[in-house]
């Protein structure tokens, strides 16, 4: 069956999603993550390892986001390899270039990796086929985020996390909290924890942030929080983007922290030895309270750390093969 | 061309002898053993020589010359040196030196972490092509447990079982390194 | 010109005929349908021409309800004439083209040199749908009676909703006053907007902005109402006619179902694309399958199938939209939406017949008399969607089992833009005659 991230032999060709990755790639990416991890020792004077010398990768984000792209920019900067960073947002798309026009200039410029960000769902499959057509091309995609849809390394070193903490995913229940309709954590979560066998996948939220069809992607949905919660090992909280407040979809901040906000009352509902994960920013006192944030039970530093290991992990897969 | 596979723990014994009386005149000099089986060498030197602490464990993965052929090649394994490289006396340890590539990437990884005052190699078999032309790179062992000829087809195999060393000879399985 | 067609297999869904026929045309009209192999009524006919239809069936020429053309806007690249060719191509003789033309077909003028432009190139028939408001814009009237005499069949907002009931209720009432139809898509202004997949697992899957069936059920609670509100007005008072199109859900089906049986003054149509294809075929964000409606769920495709077998719906539309390829390689939500599909209405009603176990008469009905039904209007050349003795000689001459692959290269559309690119389908147009003319022939 025709896969548009994999190779005849079945080797990562570009990362657009979890959704479709065998189980046994998904490991083989944590695997070799696990790798990256030492080398932040502080007895090495050379923080980086030579895997990706000469290689360019350019990072083509249409949507901003400077931490998203900053983490990939260490990621390939460990690995030796050359980034360029293209803000195509301010430029070419508004004099009216077409996304693929944009592309071809672009591959023009002999790349290795494109790491692309896009507002449109599906963008990077559309750049990653054309590209496959382009003869004479042999650029990887990444997909560092695209509309609702997915965010794979963001997935990907998700399940690094919960692996790190938890060593067993087929003995744990995970809980992804906040608006799951507009996000592509959650997404690209779910498609992780169930591939990798995670028993019990529950997502938490208001009606109205809910998908409808998404019990099909293999979760059970709450939105009653402290039923959700209920004895759960890991506790994901999304991001609530500032624009859905105030709005028909949310009346206010005050009304979701209340209902949904992650507080050391609320936490002490899940396993006492409950992780606490959040992808970043946070907006604090809107899905999680400080005391939680920063207490015992938060990772959500390790996971900046751990999203360097496996980005870097992810660009040398793709650029080996 | 066959032949009877070596003695491992022959070799083993031959090595440790060799080395003995330098590492007894240089207290200060580390051992580093390569994954997998230059790992397994150096911890027992460090056990038989009375050495304190833990030998270091490199692994070359992230630096071999392949990558751009093959990509990453296979489990990756952890790399710990728990002393400052920088201005240390370092033993490289490894099962056997063919090609030197092995050593080449070690030796990439080890400046990485900083310039060692110096480096030198141990290895259970200093292994020879009956051409004369194993080595590809500029790179020789100061010990040896020995030096045998092997026919290019074919390839030295240490294992590890109860603390004890075998050597076998199996088909060559290399992609050409 | 008189020109006999010979041994072909004549369908007629009007009067439920297949069967072997001679068929025998002069002065562009049906002169006589004959049982095969009287050779001597043949030679007496005196054609100018003989077509030997062996293997052909010969059906009247398709009646498509919507196939847009896209003139006027795209003058500059002679689209009408391409679209025209595609549609004879197609087997369709008559078609009725969507007011969303830019400008919109609010202005007598424009009708009047749409209809002269398809005229003088004397092929297909065209009957145009006036816009029902300004600019499409939901908000003033068109003249619809000077419009009809334009031309105009019928009025419509094309897939523009409008949002004020006031004006939608306005525009019922001044339809109704001189009798002219109304061409309804059911779309709520609000529920679903900026939606472009269906909501369900696909769209949630996928993170595409959706449109929930409630769009179109809200839409059509809303049209039902109003029309109801007429009869309440007094005994004498009747809704208008109004033509619902290109109906998605399951649910949608069901309300139309009931509205019917009320007795309300109703017919609908379903796009061909939606009696084939689901979310699903979406796959990795396929911008072919960009549509408006959007391509709903296996239940809804199956309750479409049902509704076409038991009547709730009335025809089957191409609902032809030709978009240029710079417009469909954009990522899956800011591709125009559309397919084009007048060629391959034919084949694919066919698909349908075989795969439903339906008999090509009752499947061609929905594209030859009961579509020719819904086309009211007193002007001239209404097409009758019928092989009757004395009616225009509008004929499809196509061979059922003739397989052949999509490709742009075979396709006469300016718009390549289809989900089948690629994919063979069975049934294939070989000739169109239109008032007795062959307009499009296959020579292979």
């Amino acid at each position: 069956m025709f896969n548009p991230q994999l190779d005849n032999a079945g080797r990562l060709r570009h990362l657009l999603s979890i959704d479709g990755l065998p189980r046994a790639l998904i490991l083989h990416i944590l695997d070799t993550a696990a790798g990256f991890a030492g080398l932040v020792d502080p007895r090495r004077e050379v923080k980086k390892l030579p895997l990706l010398r000469g290689r360019t990768v350019f990072n083509l984000f249409f949507e901003n986001s400077t931490r998203t792209r900053t983490t990939f920019e260490i990621a390939a900067a460990r690995l030796s390899a050359d980034v360029i960073n293209l803000n195509v947002s301010v430029s070419s798309t508004n004099k009216g270039e077409s996304l693929l026009d944009t592309i071809d200039n672009l591959s023009a410029m002999h790349a290795d990796i494109f790491v692309v960000r896009h507002a449109q769902s599906g963008a990077p499959y559309l750049i990653a086929k054309h590209l496959d057509r382009t003869p004479g091309s042999n650029i990887h995609v990444v997909n560092a985020g695209d509309g609702r849809h997915a965010h794979p390394t963001q997935g990907l070193l998700d399940a690094y996390t919960i692996r790190h903490y938890k060593k067993d995913f087929t003995q744990i229940r995970v809980a992804i909290v906040g608006d799951v309709l507009h996000s592509r954590v959650a997404r690209s979560a779910i498609h992780a924890l169930t591939t990798l066998g995670v028993p019990e996948v529950r997502v938490i939220g208001p009606r109205t942030l809910l998908p409808t069809g998404l019990e099909q992607m293999g979760v059970s949905v709450f939105t009653d929080m402290k039923k959700g919660l209920a004895g759960v090992d890991v506790v994901m909280m999304l991001r609530l983007q500032n624009e859905r407040m105030n709005g028909a979809l949310l009346p206010s901040a005050g009304e979701y922290f209340k209902s949904y906000g992650l507080t050391a009352e609320k936490l002490a509902l899940a396993a006492p030895d409950a992780i606490v994960m959040h992808p970043g920013p946070m907006n604090r006192g809107v899905e999680i309270e400080s005391s939680v944030a920063d207490g015992s039970q938060s990772v959500i530093l390790p996971q900046v750390t751990f999203g360097i290991a496996v980005r870097m992990a992810v660009m040398s897969i793709l650029a080996g093969s | 061309m066959t032949r009877a596979a070596p003695d491992g723990e022959a070799l083993y014994a031959t090595l440790r002898d060799a080395i003995a009386a330098h590492v007894a005149n240089h207290r200060s000099l580390r051992l580093v053993g390569i994954h997998s089986g230059g790992a397994w060498i150096a911890a027992r030197l460090q056990r038989d020589l009375g050495l304190e602490g833990d030998a270091g464990l490199l692994d070359i993965s992230f630096y071999r010359d392949d990558f751009n052929r093959i990509g990453l090649h296979g489990q990756v394994k952890p790399t710990e040196i728990d002393f400052t490289v920088a201005g240390a006396e370092i033993l490289l340890v490894d099962d056997v030196l063919y090609t030197g590539r092995t050593l080449r990437g070690a030796l990439n990884v080890l400046f990485d972490f900083g310039r060692p005052a110096r480096v030198d190699l141990a290895v259970l078999i200093d292994r020879q092509t009956p051409d004369g032309d194993a080595r590809e790179l500029p790179i020789a062992a100061r010990w040896a447990g020995a030096r045998l000829v092997l026919d290019r087809a074919s390839e030295f195999v240490l294992s590890e079982k109860d603390g004890r060393f075998d050597v076998a000879i199996a088909a060559s399985i290399r992609t050409g390194a | 010109m008189r020109v006999a067609i010979r041994n072909a297999r004549v369908i007629d869904p009007a009067s439920r005929l297949d069967a072997p026929r001679d068929l025998f045309i002069g002065a562009g009209r049906i002169v006589a349908i004959s049982a095969p192999g009287d050779d001597r009524a043949a030679t007496d006919f005196n054609a100018n021409r003989t077509i030997d239809a062996r293997g052909l069936v010969v059906c009247p020429g398709l009646v498509d309800l919507s196939v847009r053309l896209r003139e006027p806007g795209s003058e500059h690249r002679a689209t009408l004439e391409s679209e025209i060719d595609a549609a004879l191509a197609g087997g369709v003789t008559s078609l009725v083209c969507p007011p969303d033309t830019d400008p919109p077909l609010d202005e007598p003028g424009l009708v009047e040199m749409l209809k002269h432009r398809a005229r003088t190139m004397s092929r297909s028939h065209v009957h145009p749908l006036g816009a029902l408001t300004m600019g499409l814009g939901g908000v003033a009237l068109t003249e619809m009676s000077e419009l009809h005499e334009a031309g105009c069949i019928g009025f419509s907002q094309a897939n523009v909703p409008i949002a004020d009931t006031q004006v939608v209720l306005r525009a019922l009432q001044y339809a109704q006053t001189f009798g002219f139809s109304v061409w309804w898509r059911p779309q709520d202004a609000y529920l679903g907007r900026g939606g472009v997949a269906a909501s369900g697992p696909v769209a949630a899957r996928l993170g595409l902005p959706s449109v929930p069936a409630t769009n179109e059920t809200v839409a059509l609670h809303t049209i039902f109402e109003l029309m109801r509100s007429f009869g309440r007005e007094g005994a004498r008072s009747v809704a208008p006619h109004v033509h619902l199109c290109r109906i998605s859900s399951a649910a949608g089906l069901d309300l139309i179902r009931a509205a019917k049986a009320e007795g309300l003054p109703l017919t609908c149509d379903v796009g061909i694309h939606h009696v084939h294809l689901i979310d699903l075929d979406i796959g990795y964000f396929d911008a072919q399958c960009r549509l408006d409606p959007p391509l709903r769920s296996q239940r809804d495709r199956a309750a479409i199938r049902a509704a076409l077998v038991d009547g709730t719906i009335d025809a089957v539309c191409s609902d032809h939209t030709p978009v240029d390829d710079d417009a469909k390689l954009l990522p899956f939500g800011e591709a125009e939406a559309g397919a084009s599909g007048v060629e391959l209405l034919l084949p694919l009603v066919v698909k349908w017949a075989e795969e439903a176990e339906v008999s090509l008469v009752d499947a061609l009905a929905h594209v030859t008399h009961r579509a020719a039904g819904i086309v009211a209007g007193a002007t001239a050349s209404i097409p009758t969607g019928r092989l009757d003795v004395g009616g225009a000689a509008d004929l499809c001459l196509f061979a059922p089992d003739e397989r052949w692959t999509v490709v742009p290269e075979r396709l006469r559309s300016q718009g390549k833009n289809s989900p089948f690119l690629g994919l063979e389908m069975k049934g294939r147009v070989r000739m169109t005659l239109v008032g007795g003319s062959v307009v499009h022939e296959v020579r292979d």
